[in-house]
Order: C-alpha cells, then structure tokens, then sequence
C-alpha cells in the first residue's frame, strides 16, 4: 500500500496511520469550496459533480475495495432518485427526512440483492447486476400510474432546506447541501474503509478462498457493503431529485452504470478520491464540449477507456501515487526540501 | 390458434437471428474467459457493410452477405491481434471496460458516418411476401432465415465434431492448460474462431436489418439479449446457445404480442431466477 513503514509495524498501526489526515487533503476539501467565489455561474454544474462524486464513491465501496463487479449500479441511484420524487410528489418535500428515507429504501433494495450478488462471480455476476438494472429500469417504465413513464415524474417539489434555505436558479444552495452531504458520507467510507472491516473487504478482493480459510467470512462481509453501497447510491440519487426537482427514466439506465464505471476508474478505483477527481474531468469536460452531439461525445469516452485499461491500469490516481513513490521523486524531493531527511 | 403458431413461427426465426448473433461469443468466451462485450458491434460492421454496398454499390442482396461476413472477420481479428489478447489474464472488469470502450466508440464512429437513421435495405422479390400453410402466414424472408440458420448450425456442428480443427477447439474450450500441454496451439485457434464467431455476427447483423432495423444503437441494444443468450445457454455449448437463442426469440416475440407493457421486464426476470438456479447456464458445466 501507500506507507511501507506501516505495514511492518502491525496492523493497528497501520490502520492508524491511514486514518491520519494529511494535508493534501485538507486542501483538497477547502478547494471544493473555490467555486463559490471562482466561478459562480458554475454552481449547478459544480452541485451535480458532487452528486455523480458521490455516486462514484459508493461503487468505489463494492467494486474498488470488495472487487463486486456491478454494471448496474444506476438501479440504486435511481431507486432513489424515485423515492424523493414520489415523497415530494404526495406531499413530503423536506430535503434531509426525504434524504434519509430514500437511502434506507435503497439500503434495503441492496440488502435484498446482497443475497444474491455474494453468491456470484465472474459472467453470472456481470449479468446479473446488468440484468437488475434493466429489470428495475423496465418496472419505472411500465409503473406509469406511480413513475410517471417515460414522460418524468411531474410535480416535484422540495421544500427550503431547514425551512431556511431555498433551492435558487444558481445553484448556491443546491452546491452546499451536495457538497456537505458528500462530505460527511465521504468521512463515513473514509472511516469504514481504514478499519479492520475495510482491510477484510481487500482481502476479499485480492483471494475471496484464502480469507474464508483463515476465518474471515466473506458473505456476511460482502452483503455488509453492498447494503451500504446502494443505501450510498440512493441518496446520491435522492439529492439529484431534491436539487433539480425532476426525475426521468434516465437515472435508472444503463447509460447512467456505464457513465459511472468510467468516472471511478478514469479517477482510479480502491482510493476513495479516484470517484471525486474523476467526476470533476468527467462533467467538467462533458460540459466544455455539449456544443457537439451528444452522440459523439460517447467516442473520446470509448478510446478513454480503452487507453486507460491499457496504459493506466490504476486510474489517474493510481498513475499519479506511482510517480510519487518512485525512487527518482522520491530523490528530487528530498533534494528540493534538504530539511525532510530520509530515514 | 392460427396466431400462436405465427407467433411460435415468427419468435423462432428471431431465435435464430440471435443464435446467429451470439454463437461466436458463446466459443470464445468458453475458450479465453474473455469478456467481449463488443461483439456486436462487429455484428454491426455486418449491417453497414450491407447496406452500404446494396445502396451506394448496387450490389445484389446475398452477394452483400459473405463481405458482411469477412469485413466483421477481418476487423475483429485485427482488435484481437492488436488488444484483446493483451488483457486475457486479466481481470473481468478490466476485459469488460476496454470492450464497453469499444462499443461506445463504435457506436459514436456509426453515428457520424451513417447518422442516427434507420438503415433502409431492399429485399430481392422472392425474400418479399409470403406464403400461407394452413392458416398461418410464413414470411418468406423469416423462412429464409430459418432455412440459413439451421445449415450455418448444421455446419458448425459438424465442423467442430468431426474435423481436426473442431476437436482442438473443443479441448480448448474443455481444459485450456491441458489442451497447451499437448502441444495444441491455442492461441493459433482462438484467433481463428475469433474471426470466426465476430463473422457470424455480422452475418446475423447483415440479416437483422430486416427484421429489427439498423441504427447506431444495434451494438448496445443487442448486446444484452446476445449477454443472455451466452449466459442462459453455457459458455461454450453450441447446444446451449441454439436452445437459449430460441427461447428467448420465442418468448421475447410472444412477450411483445401477448403483455406489450411488460414484455421486457419478463425476459431479464426469468434471465435472472435462471441464472440463480443454475449459474453456469443451462448447458454450461463451469461458471
């Protein structure tokens, strides 16, 4: 892993190292806030790549840490994307209690499948979650009378946020309340992954058979972080409905899974941050070029892929940490700042 | 009554549509475990080599079939050569990203050349019309399918059961460490029915402008049914996939006439409960 050091000294040192915050990371978060004051024509945008950030960091949880291949995550977000658009719809519009119950309704939908998916690997595995997505997608289709088709759900309407803050046409509101919301659930994947839990699921990725022989189960442990997953992908589906106050088929399609299985790994998968940096160039740059048809925009995406399956294994993070490891930076560092001597 | 059988009739020949689309993955993904997810989109090059020498060329309906078969042969041999083979021991999702990748770009590439229109094809007069046996209308093109898909299957079979090619393939597909040990050249093989399978597909894309159209969006929409056809059958099984594909064409087919609102959401939750009972597939003896 990252600390070499770490991993000599025992386990409980290891995790306890983990969890220190470094300071890149403080400013990382601090320069989330940059676009209040940059660009504030740019906070809707900047609301939904913290909500796609979001998305990507709960399939991060099950494909980067447990090794759950899943292309069809979108079932969850949009599950709940659907629970907040029916409650507001009948009369319930507050944001948080909506929140809160669109992603215990997907906690639960995952927590169902969980059974399911910790049975499978391999093809069974890719066609089931694939299947779950399309059957989900096909049931939102055919429940006119409650979805509303594939006209949207009309009628959505969230209320101000702590009776305060409404939701504005530039977004100010809507950024904060997706911007704190990430951050707070990032806190809670950042805690779970650095615990003996999440040091299990990576051993489940890397030999699901060795864990099970030194006594680890890996079901009960697979199911845990799946039902934490989607009840993760549902609020960020929640808060999509919430801050736009509309709700398509789209956020169930497989167009959604795929766009999301880029964004983790174009960021680097297994690295809490790889989902978040990935939205950011992903939106980002899907916003800069939306003059031409969104037809061909899927064709950079593709040749993307491609080269990063081939030439960047590990994402952009992954390529980035391997600069950072290595011998010669390591050198030239020490020699830009004399005063950090190498042990 | 009369129009059970047309439906049993017309589900049958999109069964063997998909069986024509699929039969390809189903080999190479029991030799290699490679994921390929984008072999329709080598089915497509099928379609758009048909139809654009019919239209641009002139060229007569069946003459436009075998191109249609070596244009997708040659392409995918040259993705395989060039990438695939870089990613056979690694892992499921890597294998899947790299050829979701290449569909998109596919996709994408389609739509500039072609736009996003359906592809019009003009059949030859006698694949037009049909023919009426007791009571129940026969299309000739869908009889035509029929009749071709059941030679290509006859075919197949008995090149792989009785040719020395076949039986290399077959122990390739069985126990691929085992098959290297005794000095079959595996890779030699793959690739050949590679090509092979990707023909076969856009064989069945070139005879599916027909029956469900040609746009862009063929090598995703596809996809999932040709996913199902594999997985339902078994990797590997020719058996398995000519029974899968006719299920599924049968059932699709009726699902549409019979429940037109929920048709779809039927085909993915019986692919679901039967690849619960049985992961490996119907046919399949390892997941």
């Amino acid at each position: 892993m990252t600390s070499t050091d770490g991993a000599l000294a025992g386990p409980q040192q290891y995790l306890r190292a983990q969890q220190r915050w470094r300071a890149i990371e403080i400013v990382f978060w601090l320069s989330l806030l940059l676009p209040f004051v940059v660009t504030p024509n740019y906070l809707v945008l900047a609301s939904q790549v913290a909500i796609t950030a979001l998305f990507a960091l709960s399939l991060d949880l099950i494909l980067g840490y447990a090794g759950i291949v899943s292309l069809g995550h979108a079932a969850f977000f949009g599950f709940g994307a659907y629970t907040a658009g029916i409650l507001s719809k009948h009369g319930w519009g507050e944001p948080l209690t909506g929140l809160l119950i669109s992603g215990f309704a997907a906690g639960l939908l995952g927590y169902l499948m969980s059974f399911i998916i910790a049975r499978f690997r391999h093809l069974a595995l890719i066609m089931i979650t694939l299947g779950f997505g399309f059957l989900l997608l096909e049931l939102a289709n055919s429940l006119g009378w409650l979805t509303g088709g594939a006209d949207g759900l009309q009628g959505v309407k969230t209320w101000p946020l702590l009776g305060m803050f409404k939701f504005d046409l530039w977004g100010v509101t809507s950024y904060w309340y997706s911007l704190i919301v990430l951050f707070i659930l990032f806190l809670v994947c950042r805690r779970l992954i650095n615990s003996p839990f999440g040091l299990s699921l990576r051993g489940i990725r890397e030999n699901a058979v060795r864990m099970r022989a030194v006594g680890a189960e890996s079901r009960a442990h697979l199911q845990k972080i799946y039902t934490i997953s989607a009840a993760i992908a549902g609020i960020a589906g929640a808060l999509l409905t919430q801050t736009t106050d509309t709700v398509s088929l789209g956020v169930l399609n497989f167009e959604r899974s795929a766009d999301v299985l880029v964004i983790l790994i174009l960021g680097g998968a297994g690295r809490l941050y790889g989902g978040i940096i990935g939205a950011i160039i992903f939106l980002v740059a899907r916003d800069q070029f939306s003059g031409i048809n969104p037809q061909y925009w899927y064709f950079p995406i593709g040749v993307l892929l491609v080269v990063v399956v081939l030439f960047l294994p590990n994402g952009i993070l992954g390529g980035l940490a391997q600069i950072v490891e290595s011998e010669r930076w390591q050198r030239w560092t020490a020699n830009l700042t004399p005063w950090r001597k190498k042990p | 009554m009369t129009s059970v059988l047309g439906v049993l009739f017309d589900g049958f020949a999109y069964g063997m549509l998909l069986f024509l689309l699929s039969v390809g993955l189903s080999v190479t993904l029991g030799m290699m475990n490679f994921v390929n997810l984008a072999h329709c989109s080598f089915g497509m090059i099928g379609g758009y080599v048909t139809v654009t020498l019919m239209n641009s060329m002139g060229w007569p309906f069946l003459a436009t079939l075998p191109m249609a078969f070596i244009a997708a042969a040659a392409t995918s041999v040259v993705f395989e050569r060039t990438m695939f083979r870089r990613l056979y021991r690694a892992s499921d999702l890597d294998q899947c990203l790299l050829t979701i990748g290449l569909v998109f770009a596919s996709v994408a590439a389609a739509a500039y050349i072609y736009g996003t229109i359906q592809q019009p094809v003009n059949l030859p007069s006698y694949l037009r019309g049909s023919y009426q046996v007791m009571g129940v209308t026969l299309g000739a093109y869908r009889l035509f399918l029929i009749a071709f898909s059941l030679v290509v299957t006859a075919v197949l079979v008995i090149s792989l059961e009785y040719t020395r090619f076949g039986a290399q393939v077959r122990a390739a597909v069985d126990n691929q460490r085992m098959a290297r040990g005794l000095g079959i050249n595996v890779d030699g093989a793959f690739a050949i029915t590679f090509a092979l399978g990707s023909g076969l597909a856009g064989l069945g894309g070139a005879l599916a402008i027909d029956i469900v159209g040609l746009d862009p969006s063929f090598a995703l929409a596809y996809l999932v049914y040709v996913l199902i056809v594999v997985s339902v059958g078994g990797l590997g099984s020719i058996g398995g996939s000519f029974v899968a594909a006719t299920l599924l064409g049968i059932s699709d087919m009726a699902g549409k006439y019979y429940f037109p609102e929920i048709g779809s959401f039927l085909i993915y939750l019986v692919m679901i409960s039967l690849l619960m009972w049985r992961p490996a597939g119907l046919f399949g003896r390892r997941a």
